[in-house]
């Protein structure tokens, strides 16, 4: 056998190992950091003053809302911001759950926003179709039927991939075409869905009674904070406990680390790719229902071709470290971006909103590049040392 | 021998993160010598001859060659050195012929294109000079491991090597390729050749080397010649403390068979017979060792015992019970424990903490949990006993497996299989990679598991270690059971059936 020397044995695996035990928060936040100074970078040679874009991109996340010393009309200002930014948050943390629970089973679950589109779809069916019932059972049976939904949608990759070794990457890929194009075709003019006013490629709005309890009423504000933050916090803490306190998210676990080993431990592995993908899926089909039910309350075609929620989410994912907490951060960081450079939010005689939304595109490229990049940067810092002692060596 | 040294490493010291891979190491090598470098797994041996052969840079200490200090700084300045290296997996490209590969890099050319009839006539010269027999123009993937090694030999001599670092060399081959692999050292070093010789096998260093160094934890503890070393004062130096490397045990009390093998009939990856109609039995309280060279049909066997392949024909018993379809979970649960042949792609999750770990096959039952509820306080309160009881040695049950030494793991792995309290006990390679302190916690634990009645078959290409512990020994050679023997066996003798030329008892 080969000595292994090294203090972080077993090649790669051992690698990430060592990475996790010296605090997985590290290298994220290296990331997110090294990405705002070159977005900075950016901004200064457009010409303006980066840390005045910052700042306005800052308040425009409503952010400053926690600091006291903020009052009167930037106070209010600030509470609509940050009622943004928490709405948007809010999906982002369930689609990236659905990225993060495959993850953990060795799976890359690309089908996030097919599973937000049928989960939200179911909940349009429920929300439409139930009037009468009381709204605690109305709302509960439309997430219900959301998380089913997105569970079936991430399922049908999973049985693919257990019977018949179907990669789930391209089965999830062309899962998410089908439940766009399929989106679009249900809501269009004279679609199976279609709303009341025939001219209009929208559906009906939900009943009264299945919409989400608003939490954070505002005058003048459109689109309020509603419940379904709480239903995401929550799903985060289902997360942990289904991975970290169950044999089914020690089988999931078993799995994802090292299949062959699990199999010989007499754990199916195919039924543990199912069930990660319906579970995955299940997450994702709850930001639909929780998106609809929360503040969309209909959807229109166009919405099926520009929303990137699902996709959002595997930047999340990948961020927060397949983590809960780091979730939630890595979420709260892109909806703030989001929202901190809208039109609405940003200050326009401080930088420019159309140039801000671009400014955050590539931060957010940025800060998965470098999250990505992390293995190269492990390897550049070691090919650093070798450098500095062959150096040394050629002094002696 | 009376020259003095050509080579010398002084004062050598190379860190790795945590850990001091040599420390302070000196070593010399004089011309014509075999100078073997001993040591269990971690020693520094390779560290120390990757250092030599500019693979790794010391953060301290020199190497003189002929009394001058060289500096080398990848392997190329070690070829121009005249330092040559064969490590213990070969680079060849299975693609190309044996002389193509020799002269790769340094080919003789006919203007712009390769002259391959001067390259084989070339090979052929050298490989006359030292006894070497090789078809210069045979395919790489089509020759045997030991004429694979061979080739790598013969890659460093075409390159001028004056020195060979041989890393691990046996532990490819088969007892007869050993022995012309010795026979081959012989005739290099009759002809001036040095030979730096890595191994951690006792018996091979008193056989073929003029003197001996030993690493322990990355220092040097002593140098002997060969006169007068024994296995015992070698396995002391190399451990640190006493070794009994004769496995005590009394003759084996075989009872009832509770593993029987019927005609068992086995495909491998590629859909050809693996194992082409198999039959034995291991009975309670007994150690059957199945010997053969790698790949005749052991990993299939091994599969089917456990349920991750399913047979095409025949039947597998376990305490009478026919289990030919059981899945392998039922196994588990009827009592067949497996010691897997690679702990860290099968026996482990390195990921996992060691306390999942030794819940891999429990982790659905009462205690370990209820209703799909896991309870990681009784799987740590399980880890903290077993540990303690197999001495696991650098982990809490909350350590993730992947950060013990191959030793450690293994204790896990064989605390978990043995601690279900298996009938059948199936043991494949279970000191492969271990330290001569690991090998002997195995050996003695294996034996005490068979006194307490449980059916032990070991599969291992260790003969060594076949002879020394099993019972009854069986010969497998494409995919056939070919010989079954005695304890008493000689090593040749298995050797010889090993290789097909059937000389014992068919079963």
């Amino acid at each position: 056998m080969a000595e292994t020397p090294e203090a972080t044995p077993g090649g790669f695996s051992g690698l990430t190992g060592f990475y996790e035990r010296a605090g997985g928060f590290i290298v994220p936040f290296a990331a997110t950091v090294l990405a705002f100074v070159i977005g900075g970078l950016v901004v200064a040679i457009t010409g303006h003053n980066p840390f005045a874009a910052y700042k306005a991109i800052f308040n425009g996340t409503g952010l400053n809302w926690f600091f006291p010393w903020v009052q009167g009309d930037d106070r209010t200002h600030a509470a609509v911001n940050l009622e943004q930014t928490l709405i948007i948050m809010t999906p982002l943390m369930l689609t990236a759950l659905a990225v993060a629970f495959a993850f953990r089973c060795g799976l890359f679950n690309i089908g996030g926003q097919g599973q937000y589109w049928v989960g939200f779809i179911a909940a349009i069916w429920i929300g439409t179709h139930m009037s009468g019932l009381s709204r605690p059972v109305h709302v509960l049976l439309a997430i219900l039927a959301a998380i089913v939904a997105g569970a079936i949608w991430g399922g049908i990759a999973g049985i693919l991939k257990a019977a018949v070794g179907a990669h789930e990457v391209i089965s999830t890929i062309m899962l998410n075409w089908i439940a766009i194009y399929g989106g679009q075709y249900l809501f269009e003019p004279n679609g199976p869905l279609q709303g009341p006013i025939p001219a209009l490629p929208r559906s009906s709005i939900i009943d009264g009674s299945a919409k989400l309890w608003p939490i954070w009423k505002m005058e003048g504000v459109i689109q309020v904070l509603h419940a379904g933050i709480f239903i995401a916090l929550f799903a985060l803490v289902v997360y942990y406990i289904l991975l970290n306190r169950t044999t089914l998210g020690y089988e999931v676990r078993a799995v994802g680390f090292n299949p062959e080993a699990a199999r010989y431990g007499g754990i199916s592995v195919a039924r543990n790719y199912f069930l990660a993908l319906a579970i995955s899926g299940a997450f994702a089909g709850l930001a639909g229902g929780v998106d609809l039910l929360g503040y969309k309350f209909s959807v229109d075609t166009s919405d099926f071709a520009t929303n990137q929620v699902g996709f959002t989410g595997i930047a999340v994912a990948l961020l927060g470290r397949n983590k809960p907490l780091g979730i939630m951060f890595a979420a709260l960081l892109f909806a703030g971006l989001q929202t901190g450079t809208s039109t609405r939010a940003l200050d326009p005689t401080i930088f420019s909103p159309s140039l801000a939304t671009d400014l955050a595109t590539i931060i957010q490229a940025l800060v998965i590049f470098f999250v990505g990049a992390e293995v190269l940067i492990f390897f550049i810092w070691r090919a650093r040392r070798h450098l500095r002692f062959r150096g040394a060596g050629a002094q002696a | 021998m009376a020259e003095a040294a050509f080579l010398e490493l002084k004062g050598i010291t190379k860190r790795f993160p945590g850990v001091v891979a040599n420390d302070r190491v000196d070593f010399d090598l004089r011309r014509g010598e075999v100078h073997a470098l001993l040591g269990e797994n971690g020693a520094g041996k390779s560290t120390l001859m990757n250092t030599l052969y500019g693979l790794y840079h010391p953060e301290e200490g020199e190497i003189r060659l002929n009394g001058k200090p060289v500096r080398i700084g990848s392997p190329s300045d070690a070829i121009e050195l005249g330092i040559g290296m064969v490590h213990q997996h070969f680079m060849l490209i299975p693609v190309m012929t044996v002389a193509e590969n020799i002269v790769l890099a340094v080919e003789p050319r006919n203007g712009p294109f390769l002259d391959l009839a001067a390259a084989e006539k070339r090979v052929r010269d050298l490989s006359q000079r030292y006894g070497l027999a090789v078809d210069p123009g045979a395919r790489i993937q089509r020759i045997s491991v030991g004429q694979q090694q061979r080739v790598e030999i013969l890659k460093a001599l075409y390159r001028g090597a004056e020195i060979l670092i041989l890393d691990e060399p046996t532990a490819v081959l088969t007892p007869q390729e050993a022995h012309e692999l010795f026979e081959i050292v012989r005739s290099l070093t009759e002809q001036g050749k040095s030979i730096i010789f890595i191994t951690h096998k006792l018996n091979e260093v008193l056989e073929i080397a003029d003197r001996i160094t030993v690493l322990r934890q990355g220092k040097r503890i002593d140098t002997v010649p060969r006169e007068g070393a024994t296995q015992e004062g070698l396995a002391r130096l190399m451990v640190g403390r006493e070794v009994v490397l004769r496995v005590d045990k009394t003759p084996a009390e075989p009872a009832e068979p509770l593993l029987e093998v019927e005609n068992l009939l086995v495909f491998d990856n590629r859909g050809l017979e693996a194992c082409r109609g198999v039959s034995f039995q291991v009975r309670a309280g007994e150690i059957v060792g199945l010997a053969g060279v790698d790949g005749n049909g052991q990993t299939e066997l091994i599969d089917a015992l456990t349920g991750l392949r399913s047979p095409a024909a025949g039947h597998i018993l376990v305490a009478q019970k026919d289990i030919t379809g059981a899945s392998a979970r039922e196994r588990l649960d009827l009592g067949v424990g497996h010691i897997p042949e690679d702990r860290q792609v099968r026996g482990l999750v390195l990921d996992f903490s060691l306390a999942e770990n030794l819940a891999l096959h429990d982790f659905r039952k009462e205690p370990d949990s209820k209703w799909g509820w896991l309870y990681p306080k009784r799987l740590i309160e399980r880890a903290v006993r077993l540990l303690k009881e197999f001495d696991v040695r650098g982990g809490k049950p909350q350590t993730l497996a992947a950060t013990l030494s191959g030793g450690n793991q293994q204790k896990v792995v064989v605390a978990r299989e043995v601690s279900r309290d298996p009938k059948v006990l199936v043991a494949a390679q279970p000191t492969r990679g271990l330290d001569v302190g690991a090998i002997e916690f195995v050996h003695n634990r294996l034996v005490q598991e068979r006194d307490e009645g449980r059916a032990i078959l070991l599969v291992s290409l260790e003969l060594e270690e076949i002879l020394s512990l099993s019972d009854r020994i069986l010969v497998i050679y494409e995919g056939r059971i070919v010989g079954e023997y005695g304890p008493d066996v000689s090593e040749e003798e298995l050797g010889i059936a090993m290789t097909g030329g059937v000389r014992g008892k068919a079963a």
